[in-house]
């Protein structure tokens, strides 16, 4: 399986590919097992799985068409690409709901099995597109793909049925070969997976080998292409997604603390795989409860708390919802949480299956009272592992509950990481109480659970067993020191400013932002969560063109870092792209009275860098 | 627990003033825990009571241990997170028939199924009292109150056969003029390994004052309760005069003892295999204006979750060694750049 000589492979500097059938052909995997094979050639890539909302909607119907794309590179790149140059249809509903994003010009490989008159009306079709004339623009292969699978697996013994199902390895083999991927990663995978299974086993193997051999010997396409590995940082790398860099990123944070992980969940997209890997590692002592509703969840993560372990809730938007309730509790029991919101489309069930960020004042302001927590944003896949650290930290250290926002795109969408060294990541400290830390009226020692740390406000915290410090908390307003009820108006109107002034503390454990791009920018584009790798290649384009662009990228969200103010104030303009109709514009500008200027998107899928490119050259121009 | 110094009631109250209204049943039923603490072999520091919100909700701030008083019918679930966590603690769940039947109606069964060791209190006072008076979901149907002028349409739940249905593994009732009788019950609660729930008659002086009079007056109780005795026929009444029998049709329904053969009078079984019999007995009464049962319904052996938790952990660990931080990252497939 090797090129001939005289068909030398094409070297191309990045590639976009985007794999896309019914959501029973297995893009999915596909795209995946390909982004395996580059990130293990040593490409730079990046990942954007896009599934429907229904699990099996119709065969062969728009609804049901489930896609995968990936960039690869010979260079940095921070985005899974704007328009795909290559699109695999694996049957007509595919090429229909696909074709728009493909570049002008680009690679469309069919399943031309598949386009038959039933298939092309159920993805309504009136005229075949491969014979209409309407696919000029692109180059077009019609493959057999089906066909094809049935003939190579007949020795695997396999139903004709069943043969259908390895066509996704078809596929695969085919732009393996195209695209010279290494194979034996992707033999030795399927080995894995289904070696307990020898039939299906084979017939993969024999479906994949197919698609090579008739990339190979057919005549259709003339030659290869090849993305060179990009260079790299030396270090060990693996390719990850955000909901497992969230997962282990808490894992490491039990570790780092020294105290056990307990995660109160309820199923919900795109949050669940946090949930289903944080329950696969119970010998780190992590205890995940499936709870009967997302308030128990929290609940469960807040009581576990109490005894001492670092609690955990995942959900998305509407989960949020439920708990606001619970937070608000842990807010005045001041007591560590974390709670992770993976942000999907909304208002209600919304887009389930579909990215947006616009739960940013849903964490701010979602609760009722004076109820501030801090609150961080993961920007990348890998940023999720340290974030999740960060979001432990804060949260023990301060004594709060603290809502950690990630999104449906970094959720699923993957890159490769570099793997930290785990002696390097920094210890998290937490102090319990051990001893009675107040003298009562008749001189007998007592514990009181409200007193504070001086630079912190970080209140006592006494684990039940402790010898002698027995104490009760509430959600009842209480007397600062004693934590007995108080119903005392100047006392509620201290608590209430020393929790506002806890959080706000929060932001002297912060590193200073720091800008990247040109030092006398004439804007500042300033962003926040998954944003960051489209914003930071339109910068790029921008800068490349000569603009003067800067960009600053936001963890921290409350409190902002203590900096912001100052650096914003620096720039003539601020631009602040968001999914969302413009939530952190609204908070930058009651706070720093900057003229922050909005960029939104809000129709389920991420900003391209072309997006953002034209938004930055307006705003310059304009 | 061996070793535990003694206690006397005054080590486990609080300096905190006791602020139910004055009458309230709450206050026999505060009295009857403090003085059973002392003879429970267990340390206060050891000991955690969480609530929801209601009157019966602010017991925590009463008893001289770890206590959360947290949020409207969220208890359960808030208990079950710490049980699991501290599988060492003892764990106490007390609230209303509102906090724990309506809004914590779900988290109270989904604790029961799931048999998380916790010790949960009802106090059933049929009525909402901290908001001053609307119909509980305990309430009997017809009721007048200042949200049903014209008498509440619901039906209303059973707690005990909730909790039976729900798969409780301990299920009880007592009542809060007789400190005896939830002395004796909640010791029984305590000891049970699991989910434990006990529904206690609570009379609620200000908003429902003497709910349950007709069956739990001195006077009547002799003829009004229904005592619950593992492995003894059901009797009560003047000298065991009447007694229950499950008719044909798996009804239980009360005789006069005189009127049937003494082999046909049903023999109490909290153990039994299933809990059909406990079902029948939570039936006697449509109200507690009617010849009720009181005593352990049910208590069975099952897994105890927290136990099942710990044995999944200590399994993992075994067979995999404690967690590698640095294994884990490389877990999946993993290149290295030089
Ligand atoms: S309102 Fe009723 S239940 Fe509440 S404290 Fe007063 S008497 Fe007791």
């Amino acid at each position: 399986m090797t090129d001939t000589a005289e068909r030398k492979p094409e070297s191309l500097d990045r590639l976009v590919i985007r794999f896309a059938g019914d959501s029973g052909d297995g893009m999915q995997l596909t795209g995946d097992r390909f982004t395996s094979a580059s990130a293990l050639f040593g490409n730079d890539l990046a990942t954007l799985p896009e599934f429907p909302a229904e699990i099996r909607a119709p065969a062969g119907t728009l609804a049901g068409v489930s896609a995968f794309q990936v960039h690869i590179s010979d260079h940095r790149i921070n985005t899974p690409g704007d328009a795909p140059n290559v699109l695999v249809a694996m049957n007509p509903a595919a090429l229909k709901a696909e074709l728009r994003g493909l570049e002008d010009g680009g690679t469309v490989i069919v399943n031309v099995d598949t386009f038959d008159e039933r298939n092309l009306t159920k993805a309504g079709y009136t005229d075949n597109p491969l014979t209409d004339g309407s696919l000029d623009a692109y180059s077009v292969y019609e493959v057999p793909m089906t066909s094809l699978t049935k003939e190579a697996v007949i020795p695997a013994g396999v139903k004709p049925r069943d043969a259908d199902r390895s066509k996704n390895f078809f596929a695969l083999g085919l732009v393996t070969w195209m695209y010279t991927r290494p194979i034996d990663a992707t033999l030795a995978w399927i080995e894995e997976k289904f070696g307990k299974n020898p039939m299906v086993h084979q017939a993969n193997v024999l479906a994949f080998k197919a698609g090579h051999a008739f990339g190979e010997t057919a005549e259709l396409f003339d030659h290869t292409y090849q993305v060179a590995p990009a260079p790299q940082e030396p270090g060990t790398y693996t390719n990850i997604s955000g909901n497992m860099a969230l997962s282990w990123g808490l894992i490491a944070a039990s570790q780092l603390a020294k105290l056990p992980l307990f995660l109160g969940s309820y199923p919900i997209t795109p949050a669940s795989d946090i949930l289903h890997e944080l329950s696969k590692h119970k010998n780190f002592g992590v205890r995940t409860l499936q709870a009967e509703d997302e308030i128990a969840g929290i609940g469960a993560a807040l009581g576990a708390a109490f005894g001492g372990h670092i609690g955990i809730t995942t959900t998305s938007g509407p989960g949020v919802a439920l708990k606001s309730e619970t937070m608000g509790l842990a807010i005045s029991l001041e007591l560590p949480l974390v709670i992770v919101d993976i942000q999907r489309g909304g208002p209600s069930t919304g887009l389930p299956t579909k990215t947006e960020a616009a739960d940013l004042l849903l964490a701010m302001y979602g609760r009722h009272g004076e109820s501030p927590l801090p609150i961080i944003a993961a920007s990348t896949p890998s940023d999720c592992f340290e974030v999740a650290i960060e979001a432990v930290r804060i949260a023990l250290e301060y004594r709060t509950p603290v809502i950690l926002l990630s999104d449906g795109y970094l959720a699923n969408g993957t890159e490769p990481w570099k793997l930290p060294d785990v002696d390097s990541l920094r210890p998290i400290e937490v102090e319990f109480a051990t001893a009675p830390n107040h003298t009562s009226a008749s001189g007998d020692p007592e514990y009181w659970p409200y007193v504070r740390d001086p630079e912190t406000f970080a209140r006592s915290w006494a684990l039940p067993g402790t010898d002698g410090l027995m104490h009760r908390i509430g959600g009842i307003e209480k007397q600062e020191g004693s934590g007995n009820i108080s119903y005392d108006p100047a006392n509620h109107g201290e608590m209430v400013a020393v929790r506002a002034a806890k959080v706000a503390a929060v932001a002297k454990s912060i590193p200073p932002v720091e800008v990247t791009g040109d030092a006398d920018a004439d804007l500042l584009v300033l962003g926040w969560g998954s944003t960051w790798g489209a914003i930071a290649t339109a910068v790029d384009r921008a800068r490349a063109e000569g603009d003067r662009v800067a960009q600053l990228h936001l963890r921290h969200l409350n409190p902002f870092p203590p900096n912001l103010g100052e650096v914003l104030g620096r720039y003539r303009k601020v631009l602040v792209p968001e999914m969302n109709l413009g939530q952190l514009s609204r908070m930058i500008r009651a706070e720093f009275l900057v003229d922050a200027r909005s960029v939104n998107k809000v129709e389920g899928t991420p900003f391209t860098a072309a997006e953002l490119h034209a938004a930055i050259t307006g705003a310059l121009h304009d | 627990m061996t070793d535990v110094a003694p206690t006397t009631r005054k080590d486990w109250q609080t300096d905190q003033e006791v602020r139910w209204c004055p009458g309230c049943g709450d206050y026999s039923i505060l009295t009857a825990v403090q003085m059973l603490m002392p003879e429970l072999d267990v340390r206060r520091e050891d000991t955690v009571f969480v609530s929801g919100i209601g009157c019966a909700a602010r017991f925590p701030y009463y008893m001289n241990t770890y206590g959360m008083h947290t949020i409207h019918g969220r208890a359960p679930a808030i208990a079950t997170g710490l049980a699991l966590a501290r599988p060492d603690l003892d764990v106490w769940v007390v609230g209303g028939d509102g906090d724990l039947l309506s809004i914590g109606g779900n988290h109270l069964i989904h604790a029961l199924r799931r048999n998380v060791n916790l010790t949960i209190l009802l106090f059933n006072n049929q009525i909402y009292g901290l908001t001053k008076g609307q119909y509980s979901p305990t309430s009997e149907r017809g009721k007048v109150t200042k949200s049903t002028p014209f008498g509440s349409l619901d039906q209303p739940f059973n707690p005990i056969a909730l909790a039976l249905g729900a798969q409780a593994t301990f299920v009880a009732r007592t009542h809060d003029m007789d400190r005896q009788h939830m002395q004796e019950t909640f010791r029984r609660a305590h000891a049970h390994k699991g989910a434990a729930v006990v529904e206690i008659y609570q009379n609620c002086n200000v908003f429902n004052d003497g709910a349950f009079a007709t069956i739990t007056g001195k006077a009547n109780r002799e003829s009004m309760l229904i005592p619950l005795e593992h492995g003894q026929p059901v009797r009560f009444g003047p000298e065991g005069s009447k007694g229950v029998v499950i008719d044909d049709s798996g009804q239980a329904r009360i005789v006069e003892v005189d009127d049937v053969d003494e082999s046909e009078i049903v023999t109490h079984d909290e153990q039994a295999p299933t809990a059909a019999l406990a079902f029948m007995l939570s039936q006697l009464a449509s109200s507690p204006e009617e010849p009720t049962p009181v005593g352990v319904f049910r208590a069975v052996e099952r897994d105890e979750y927290g136990e099942a938790v710990e044995r999944q952990i200590a399994g993992a660990q075994d067979q995999r060694g404690p967690g590698d931080l640095s294994a884990l990252l490389r877990s999946g497939a993993t290149w290295d750049v030089v």
